[in-house]
């Protein structure tokens, strides 16, 4: 079987052409780099994604500090990891980087703070 | 308050923070950003997504996670910067400028400079600049202001959301408010090709099964308290809308991601020329404005694509400030730089010769095969650069290696490449 697809692995966005049966790839055409193939082997059999969102936070100059996925997630499940995450209320300060939500869905993926916020102290 | 400093940076986006980390880089101790948010970062701290620093870090980022990056770096080389404050005034001098800011903690302040690096960014084109017909309700909003409303402050603006314009900004808002649980009707766009990356129409169209009404423009407004729905017709080849083909989109919000405007307030206050095309100031290939010792750089320069490159521009702009700074500046005769087939813009304008210049360059339209030839008045070629395709949205950087002394003028233009 034959599909193409668009690789999202970064902004290039390299259009491939992928030859494959039921279970294995065959063949992969028109990636830029080897990251193209990785794609095209997850997006064909187990399509995945990185989810990127907020989370509540008390405590700091903003009601909410962006997280992420440590690393993409079945795409099925992106909807579930939202959910998840908007049932956390986090306390400041938070740290770029840490953990704030460990093995979400245990999917085995972290979600993680992708900014520093700190503690603001009112009179 | 009166102060004086070697450089002012205004604005502590992107842009700079890497022109201040530059500066001190270079030597120049003394210099200041002013930043009239709360926090440093600029719009970076919004854009909560991936895709950031690939260039830069070598590493996938979110935006804040970029903007942190350059924060960190600031701060661990003691960069002076002051937060709520907000530069009212740039009056320009013959050696020095004077930058008026107010400031929540340090009031009104005259800072007296030797150099000043304009670091705005940008802001949003509007409803009123594309002039939509219709009536005014409320939920009609640009996708930047439902960005900061959801990604801040925690709000969903709206239920049943429409958004005009396929550039980046709409696509990714499209998704972000399907996460949060809107339902997004569909995105309409006036050109027949997509505005922004294709990675973002799969992941956040394609995905989500939003439909994309290419070559369709928004010909009306329905609602009185609240947007209720909105007509979307087609365009023919001389993009004039077929109402008589139109069809009506129920919603209750109206996103807008129809392009960036430079902020450029400041520089039309100091009297700083302004290029026509990118709405941003005139600037030689040391990022200097036509006045001696106002610099500029990011997206209030030109609108750039990717944050990595507003960095590397931005630290070569810092670095030329500096040199401005420690040996002054003899000035030199700039040449014209003029636009040739098929290229929107080109910066810098003009450029002094004996020396090398990046480019930086958007094509009028998309094109396939083509190459780009920077050539001297004399027909000399400059420069030649061979492309697959090219898109506006996909902005050029070719660097010229030596423009000879004595040259008169440059062109840049795209020709069709030479079939082998």
């Amino acid at each position: 079987m034959n599909k193409e697809l668009i690789c999202i692995n970064c902004p290039q966005g390299c259009p491939l052409q992928i030859e494959h049966d039921e279970k294995n790839i065959i063949a992969v055409a028109g990636n830029k780099c080897k990251r193209g193939i990785t794609y095209a082997e997850h997006e064909i059999f187990n399509p995945v994604r990185m989810v990127t969102t907020t989370m509540r936070i008390d405590g700091a100059s903003i009601p909410q500090i962006p997280i992420k996925t440590q690393s993409p997630v079945p795409r099925e499940c992106t909807m579930g990891v939202i959910e998840q995450a908007s049932k956390v209320r986090l306390t400041a300060p938070v740290k770029v980087g840490e953990v704030v939500l460990a093995n979400v869905l245990n999917t085995g993926v972290d979600l993680l703070a992708t900014r520093s916020l700190g503690e603001v102290v009112t009179a | 308050m009166k102060m004086e400093k070697e450089a002012v940076v205004i604005g502590g986006g992107p842009a700079g923070l890497a022109a201040a980390t530059a500066l001190r880089k270079a030597g120049i101790e003394d210099v200041l950003v002013l930043e009239r948010e709360a926090d440093l970062g600029g719009i970076l701290l919004q854009c909560i997504h991936n895709g950031f620093g690939l260039h830069r870090f070598k590493e996938e980022l979110t935006g804040p996670e970029y903007a942190e990056r350059y924060i960190d770096l600031v701060q661990e080389q003691g960069i002076e910067c002051w937060t709520n404050s907000c530069v009212l005034d740039i009056i320009r001098g013959d050696m020095r400028h004077e930058v008026i800011v107010l400031s929540t903690e340090h009031g009104l302040v005259r800072i007296n400079a030797r150099a000043v690096v304009l670091a705005m960014g940008c802001r949003e084109r509007n409803r009123g600049n594309i002039n939509i017909p219709g009536s005014r309700p409320a939920g009609i909003m640009t996708a930047g202001t439902a960005q900061k409303l959801v990604n801040i402050f925690g709000y969903l603006p709206g239920r049943e959301v429409a958004i005009l314009g396929s550039g980046d900004i709409g696509l990714i808002m499209a998704r972000r408010m399907t996460w949060e649980g809107a339902h997004i009707k569909g995105v309409v766009e006036i050109q027949n090709y997509p505005g922004g990356l294709n990675r973002n129409i799969v992941q956040c169209l394609n995905d989500f099964h939003i439909p994309m009404y290419l070559s369709h423009t928004i010909s009306n407004i329905y609602g009185s308290r609240r947007v209720e729905s909105i007509d979307v017709s087609p365009l023919d080849h001389r993009m004039e809308p077929q109402q008589q083909d139109r069809f009506n989109v129920k919603c209750d919000t109206l996103l807008l991601s129809v392009g960036l405007i430079p902020e450029s307030e400041l520089s039309l206050r100091a009297g700083i020329p302004l290029d026509q095309v990118t709405k941003g100031a005139q600037v030689d290939q040391d990022l200097m404005t036509m006045v001696p010792g106002i610099f500029s750089c990011g997206n209030v320069l030109h609108v750039h694509d990717l944050v990595d490159w507003v960095s590397e521009e931005s630290e070569a702009c810092g670095a030329a400030a500096a040199i401005y700074i420690k040996e002054g500046w003899k000035p030199t005769e700039t040449i014209p730089i003029h636009k040739g087939n098929l290229v929107r813009y080109v910066l810098p304008g003009q450029v002094r010769t004996g020396r090398d210049a990046l480019l930086s360059l958007r094509p009028m339209v998309p094109a396939d095969k083509v190459t780009l030839r920077v050539t001297s008045d004399t027909g000399d070629l400059l420069h030649k650069k061979k492309f697959i395709k090219v898109f506006p949205s996909e902005m050029i950087r070719e660097r010229v290696k030596m423009i000879p002394e004595g040259t008169k003028f440059i062109q840049v233009s795209f020709e069709e490449s030479e079939v082998k």
